[in-house]
């Protein structure tokens, strides 16, 4: 009873122990905000990758691909189709990617996956990451309304451009500084409101050879807008959408900035659904010969994952394998690079994989999960996540070194009142457990404020980022450096709770040496003690 | 030197009892053969100058120290030898202290003081049962030192009077057999002394404590049964009683 009084008493009246625990505190706060931090930034990472990717990926090993893809479905369905809640083919193929802006065409290596986006969807949310796409609907290469109003109106006026440059060429002399203006006739179509961070927030113009009037360009018809716009055989009707479409990644051909005036990061958008990009890859076949197609954006991608976002073109399969050469000209089979299958149960992704890696012949047939597949990346997030986990951990146990060091002073300031208590018949255990008591309860009280504050953190650690930011002028969280357009968290109840403990623990050892000392004082010193 | 006693057994005795302290690299002899014996109910004082060892033959008798050679005895037994524990419950149940600095715990008020040892020597379940009693017992106590007004006080809100008062009834709350009483006058104006001495007088008489008083005034000492006097760590003179008693 005399221990839980005096544990008590000594909780109330020495408030420099409850200082030493102020590090223990912090520690456990910042061991709760890292790790819900690294865990939401690992749990939505790996949401999208999987999303992306599906469960299980079996890759031919050569870019040409496989024929007879039938029979590559039935083998894997032979092998783990009671496990496998849809599978779709694809083609995927290291590709250049050519947008113009302005008078200008910019190149980009991008991976580029030929699709079916019916099967697709049925391994992965597809629809989820298409900016102009209804989430949970099956995306289609159609189009959208506003798309094609957008695509009509600037090929019409390309086509304005082309027909007056062809009437009315200005004189040679001067065809290297020229200045184009519309006619008053030419009334220009509304433009299409396609995005919030279309064209209107730019600082730029994404259209400078159409809707510039005092742009100096020398020829620009020259041949830049045939190419860009129409297929050979699809110039009689210029508004109509190529044959090859893609969705193009949304970090491809957007740009952050920040605006001067609100000091906002925007995107600066140059290609829009309606657009044509220009695609160049290579054939399949000996030996792989350049091959290049033109093909209208219909929508664009973002996953938030900037990695992929500013990587990945998804195009209409059966154009791209027809590009490629991948039609067999006399059965018509057509081959492909990938077969991504989702799983009903994504825990048996690794048995999967060793079925599959079984069924399949090794030499020709690569069979990885989306984990495997994106290993480095979740290998450097865990490595991180343990690593700050090793540092932080030393917070707090500098934090029981403290309490250490605060404890033996208390014990000697105490060393009359354990005489007293010896003379009074307290066994040496007895005094011994004041002092871990003492040491649990702070640290019961260190670690319980620090993750009532470690959780208010999380809670509200936009609202505590921005605030930030307002009060320094520095942006701490950049949209433009990390993946998310905020900070993701995610608790786990389980991790508060062993860093908790972890903290207890520390402030239990840290009070075991003066504990101790204090059981072993003699009574007689003790009492003796000035 | 010895002390001979005619009583069959003595309550509490010290025999041949040796006791140093190493000061650096130098022992210090304390203590240099004691032969004490205390009687049951008898009131004993220890007198000496400073350094001459009363205190410490006082912290042998209460087992707060073991002696370098010789035994103490407790109704016939030795108890100088007992394991910690042992020595602690005896400390607890036989044994009551009163301090020259009172030695109360300072987080404590006065009521949790003089309950100290009963929480000591309870569980804290078995405290929580009997607590309605033992509550009873402290404030009886405390009323008989005249206390009952300071309760919820804490030391350093007491008077030194106040606080040796308390030290006796948390002396006395343990029901113990002897009370080691060391110069339990000697921080206090020669009033508030004489008070305390007639309250360890009283418990004396009408209660037959036995009490052993270390003290170096003359006067005080001279109000015990009887007195040991110690120069150098041995025993000087040989204490003439005040007032005998049959035991003494």
């Amino acid at each position: 009873m005399y221990k839980t009084l005096l544990c008590v008493r000594y909780l109330r009246t020495r408030y420099i122990a409850l200082a030493s625990i102020i590090s223990m505190t912090l520690g456990v706060a910042t061991m709760i905000v890292v790790n819900s931090v690294m865990d939401g930034f690992s749990t939505d990472m790996r949401d999208r990758l999987r999303g992306i990717l599906a469960d299980v990926i079996v890759e031919t090993n050569s870019l040409d691909g496989v024929p007879n893809t039938q029979d590559l479905k039935d083998r894997i369905n032979r092998s783990v189709g009671k496990d496998i809640e849809g599978m779709t083919a694809t083609v995927e193929i290291y590709a250049m990617l050519s947008v113009q802006y302005g008078s200008d065409w910019q190149s980009k290596p991008v991976t580029l996956i030929g699709i079916d986006p019916a099967t697709k969807a049925t391994v992965g949310p597809l629809s989820k990451y298409l900016v102009n796409t209804r989430e949970g609907s099956i995306p289609d290469w159609e189009l959208s309304p506003a798309a094609m109003a957008y695509r009509k109106e600037w090929t019409t006026r390309a086509q304005w451009m082309v027909d007056r440059w062809n009437h009315n060429p200005p004189p040679m002399e001067e065809n290297k500084q020229v200045s184009f203006e519309e006619p008053e006739s030419a009334e220009p179509l509304p433009a299409p409101d396609f995005d919030a961070e279309s064209a209107s927030d730019s600082p730029f113009d994404s259209k400078p050879q159409v809707a510039g009037k005092t742009n100096s360009v020398s020829n620009p018809f020259e041949n830049g807008l045939e190419e860009k716009s129409f297929d050979k055989e699809e110039a009689r009707d210029p508004g109509s959408p190529l044959k090859g479409r893609v969705y193009i990644g949304y970090g491809l051909v957007s740009f952050p900035y920040e605006d001067p005036d609100t000091g906002e990061t925007k995107m600066f958008q140059i290609v829009k659904p309606g657009d044509d990009v220009k695609i160049s890859t290579v054939t399949a076949g000996r030996p792989p010969e350049p091959t290049h197609f033109n093909a209208t954006v219909v929508d664009l991608f973002k996953s938030e994952m900037s990695e992929h976002d500013s990587s990945l073109v998804f195009c209409n399969l059966e154009y791209l394998q027809e590009m490629r050469n991948m039609v067999d000209p006399e059965s018509g089979e057509k081959s492909i690079t990938s077969i991504q299958i989702k799983l009903k149960n994504p825990e048996q992704a690794a048995m999967v994989v060793s079925k599959l890696e079984e069924a399949l012949p090794a030499g020709k047939f690569r069979v990885r999960t989306w984990e495997d597949k994106q290993g480095p990346l979740l290998a450097a997030v865990e490595v991180e996540s343990a690593i700050l986990n090793v540092l932080l951990f030393l917070i707090i146990a500098v934090a029981g070194f403290g309490i250490l060091a605060i404890f033996y002073m208390i014990t000697l300031e105490k060393t009359r009142d354990i005489g007293i208590l010896k003379a009074l018949g307290a066994s040496s255990n007895g005094i011994m457990s004041i002092f871990l008591s003492y040491g649990l309860a702070l640290g019961l009280v260190g670690s319980g404020v620090g993750v009532v504050v470690g959780l208010l953190f999380v809670r509200y650690i936009n609202q505590i980022e921005k605030f930030i930011t307002f009060v320094t002028g520095r942006k701490v969280f950049d949209q433009r450096i990390y993946y998310f357009p905020e900070i993701a968290t995610h608790v786990e109840p389980m991790m508060v709770f062993w860093v908790a403990l972890g903290a207890m623990i520390i402030a239990v050892l840290a009070s075991i040496l003066p504990a101790r000392k204090a059981a072993r004082f003699h009574p007689v010193e003790s009492l003796r003690y000035e | 030197m010895t002390e001979t006693i005619s009583m069959p057994q003595p309550q509490l005795a010290a025999i041949a009892v040796e006791k140093a302290y190493r000061k650096d690299k130098h022992k210090v002899p304390v203590l240099r053969g004691i032969d004490v014996e205390v009687n049951k109910g008898e009131f004993l004082s220890i007198v000496g100058q400073s350094g001459s060892g009363k205190s410490t033959l006082m912290h042998l008798f209460g087992l707060l120290d073991t002696p370098d050679v010789g035994e103490i005895y407790l109704e016939g037994q030795q108890i100088d030898d007992l394991p910690e524990h042992a020595r602690d419950q005896i400390r607890n149940h036989v044994f009551g202290f009163i301090f020259q600095f009172y030695h109360l715990l300072p987080e404590l008020n006065l009521l949790e003081n003089v309950l100290s040892p009963l929480m000591i020597r309870y569980s804290t379940w078995e405290y929580w049962k009997k607590r309605k009693q033992f509550k009873q017992d402290a404030l009886e106590i405390i009323e008989k030192v005249g206390l009952s007004h300071r309760l919820k006080h804490r030391p350093s809100e007491m008077s030194g009077g106040e606080m040796q008062r308390a030290a006796i009834a948390r002396a006395l709350i343990a029901k113990p057999q002897i009370l080691l009483a060391d110069e339990p006058t000697g921080n206090l104006d020669s009033s508030t002394g004489k008070e305390i001495m007639d309250l360890l007088i009283n418990l004396n008489e009408q209660e037959q404590l036995t009490i052993i008083m270390v003290t170096h005034d003359n006067s005080i000492a001279a109000q015990a049964h009887r007195t040991v006097r110690l120069r150098e760590g041995q025993i000087e003179v040989l204490g003439k009683s005040k007032t005998t008693t049959a035991s003494a």
